[in-house]
């Protein structure tokens, strides 16, 4: 098999004396939708913000195509395509939707100075693939609805031709109609051959989405499985027991004598 | 929370007058408010307060403080104060002080009124505003010390650091180049006052028929060509109608005649000139315009606005924060200097009490003008206005012969108001504070 799109071995990463992230181990292939499941505070996104750069690790190393990759801020993790759509944090409030997607890594004119008119242009045509009821381009973001915000933050990783995305509970604040729309943009990136961390607790919605689960307990990697040879109540067992089924990859975190 | 196309997917048609104009309906009331606070003063001062010479003045007065609320606006847009900067002034303006009236005529034997001597006292003052501000930036944004306290212990600081270096003492007068700054002793004089204008309506219609053909270009929604066109003829009489004001107010001839004399002229009779734009006010306006490119059309400004809106967001897409605060910073310490020319210019010396309290009517101007100091909003040109309309309520007060207590009242009263009205007019247009 080709090296994974994303590994990432042995991470640990504590606060004070607390272990968020206990030598977790996990990986990713291109065109796969792999979960990372877990109670509050087990430690998937932590996890996650090691990848994205958003938090320095302890220890652990992090492999991009087999090759080993220094993420240490944000700007490191967008070198190697990786994006990230948090559910609250990424979007200015005060700032439009062009301002907003173009954050960090505005188009500059050829007088030097940021041109608004070819980012707006570039804004209104992606959000017109992805979300053609969009239209209020001139008002903050901070006036627009859950699943309009989500549009621009999903716009934001695929305008700049996201390998890797990491989805922090990207449906969470959304109504059935527009979880349906993020549901089938995964698909859509899948089939393009991006590689999806999805962090949920959903575990409906992860055995619909993804191909692979991670559970998290306690900082420690529970187990891996293969979202369609388990039931939702194994998962369940995994992520409140620490019990592995029989057919999953047991981590370091799993209940030693089941 | 669902996105079903509602009102906000509708098309955009023109709806009412005002936003068919796409003006800013916090700059008109801000405008009006000044209207008023004139007219009032007109009809309490039977006359006296809406003349060429008063207007004049005002402009002329607001400057140092105008200046200084540009600056103050990014400082409070990124969820920072400063209140150092009355202080800063006063560092800057001491070592500006003694580069023109000791260092260069003295030590390096330039002379008195030697040409280059104007232009270096500026550099050093800026150079020092800069690192002075530079510096407590870097406390703020490396170091995480709050704004507040750094800028607080600044305060203490630059005033003091100002009175040791002049070890106390008045310093003056000052080079007579440097004078120009101050107002009333650097004009433009009538024509070139004109040709301003004519620069200022050529420029403002050029920028105005950019920004539809680069709208037109990429298919966007564009102003109906009557608003347009309505905008631009707003502008230029407002310009027009500056110029005339300042060149309105006449050199008196007495002083006229020194100036004939010193040419080695004779005044003919029946001459009259006015005094046009004063240097210091230039200066703002061309700060004005520098500020509000920098606000709107760099990199530096949009992180400025993103990272006062959701400071996590900012750090996010990778924007260095911290080394933001040191440009904030650095451009308000900047600022304070060149406040600093205009102030002192102004009084013609270097006094140990320049810059006193200038602090709190900068933070005021900044606030009156809509900067919002949960961070995220505020326009450079609302903060200038705030500083007009704090001036304009002091000295029509001073006019109306109000007691000096009663003015300090009323004025700490209209900024309390003011923010109460922005609060409300926020909360009618779903803005958030």
């Amino acid at each position: 098999m080709t090296a994974p799109l994303v590994e990432m071995r042995d991470m640990v990463k504590s606060f004070g004396g607390i272990k968020a992230v206990d030598h977790v181990t996990i990986d990713l292939y291109p065109g796969e939708v792999v979960g990372v499941l877990g109670h509050n505070g087990a430690g998937k996104s932590v996890l996650m913000k090691m990848l994205s750069g958003a938090l320095p690790r302890d220890s652990g190393e992090i492999y991009i195509n087999g090759e080993k990759a220094e993420i240490n801020n944000p700007r490191d993790a967008r070198d190697y395509k990786i994006e990230t759509i948090y559910q609250y944090l990424a979007l200015a409030d005060n700032l439009d939707a062009a301002s907003n997607l173009f954050l960090g890594r505005e188009l500059i004119g050829q007088t030097g100075f940021v041109d608004d008119a070819l980012m707006e242009a570039e804004t209104r045509k992606i959000l017109a693939r992805l979300n053609p009821n969009f239209r209020r381009f001139h008002t903050p973001v901070s006036g627009l609805s859950g699943g309009q915000r989500q549009s621009v933050a999903i716009a934001r990783a695929v305008y700049f031709n996201a390998k890797i995305l990491i989805m922090d509970e990207p449906t969470a604040a959304l109504g059935v109609q527009e979880t349906q729309m993020v549901a089938e943009l995964i698909e859509q990136l899948k089939s393009e051959g991006i590689g999806i961390l999805l962090i949920d607790h959903d575990i409906h919605q992860v055995k619909m989405l993804c191909d692979r689960a991670n559970v998290m307990k306690n900082g420690q990697l529970v187990g891996t499985v293969k979202v369609d040879e388990v039931s939702e109540d194994d998962m369940l067992g995994m992520i409140i027991a620490g019990k592995c089924p029989a057919n999953a990859i047991p981590g370091p975190g799993a209940l030693q004598n089941a | 929370m669902t996105d079903t196309p509602t009102a906000a997917s509708a098309p955009p048609k023109p709806r009412n007058f005002f936003s068919a104009l796409e003006i800013d309906t916090r700059l008109l009331g801000m405008i009006g408010a000044f209207v008023v606070i004139c007219l009032i003063f007109n009809f309490l001062t039977d006359g006296r307060f809406m003349t060429p010479r008063n207007l004049f003045n005002l402009t002329i007065q607001t400057a140092s403080v105008a200046i200084m609320a540009t600056g103050m606006v990014f400082v409070i847009v990124t969820r920072n104060i400063d209140l150092s900067v009355g202080s800063l002034l006063a560092t800057c303006s001491a070592m500006m002080a003694m580069t023109q009236t000791w260092f260069i005529p003295d030590l390096m034997g330039f002379g008195l009124n030697h040409p280059a001597t104007m232009p270096i006292a500026i550099v050093v003052g800026i150079f020092a505003g800069l690192l002075i501000g530079a510096f407590q930036g870097w406390l703020i944004g490396y170091l995480t010390i709050p704004a507040f306290i750094v800028t607080l212990g600044g305060y203490l600081v630059w005033r003091n650091v100002a009175w040791h270096l002049t070890k106390g003492q008045t310093i003056g007068p000052l080079d007579e180049n440097f004078q120009l700054f101050g107002g009333i002793n650097g004009t433009l004089g009538e024509t070139w006052s004109w040709v301003f204008a004519a620069v200022a309506i050529i420029g403002s219609i050029y920028a105005l028929f950019q920004t539809r053909r680069t709208q037109v270009a990429h298919e966007f929604p564009v102003k109906p060509l009557w608003a347009e066109v309505l905008i631009g003829a707003i502008i230029s009489a407002t310009i027009i109608g500056f110029v005339a004001v300042l060149n309105a107010y006449q050199i008196p001839t007495a002083r006229l005649q020194r100036i004939y004399e010193a040419r080695g002229e004779i005044l003919p009779e029946g001459t009259v000139q006015g005094y046009g734009i004063p240097i210091s006010v230039l200066v703002l306006i061309l700060i004005v315009i520098v500020m509000t490119i920098i606000a709107r059309r760099t990199r530096v400004g949009r992180y400025i606005f993103a990272t006062g809106g959701n400071p996590e967001a900012a750090e996010l897409a990778g924007i260095n924060t911290r080394m933001l605060m040191v440009k904030v910073f650095a451009i308000m310490g900047a600022l304070c200097a060149i406040a600093a020319v205009v102030a002192s210019s102004r009084q013609t010396f270097h006094s140990n009490d320049i810059g006193t309290l200038d602090e709190l009517r900068v933070i005021a101007a900044a606030v009156i003008g809509g900067t919002a100091l949960a961070g995220g909003m505020g326009t450079i040109y609302g903060a200038v206005l705030g500083a007009l309309i704090m001036q304009s309520l002091q000295s029509g007060m001073a006019m109306v012969g109000v007691d000096a207590p009663y003015q300090n009242m009323v004025v700490g009263s209209v900024l309390v108001l003011a923010v109460f009205i922005d609060i409300l007019y926020r909360r009618r247009t779903g803005d958030k504070t």
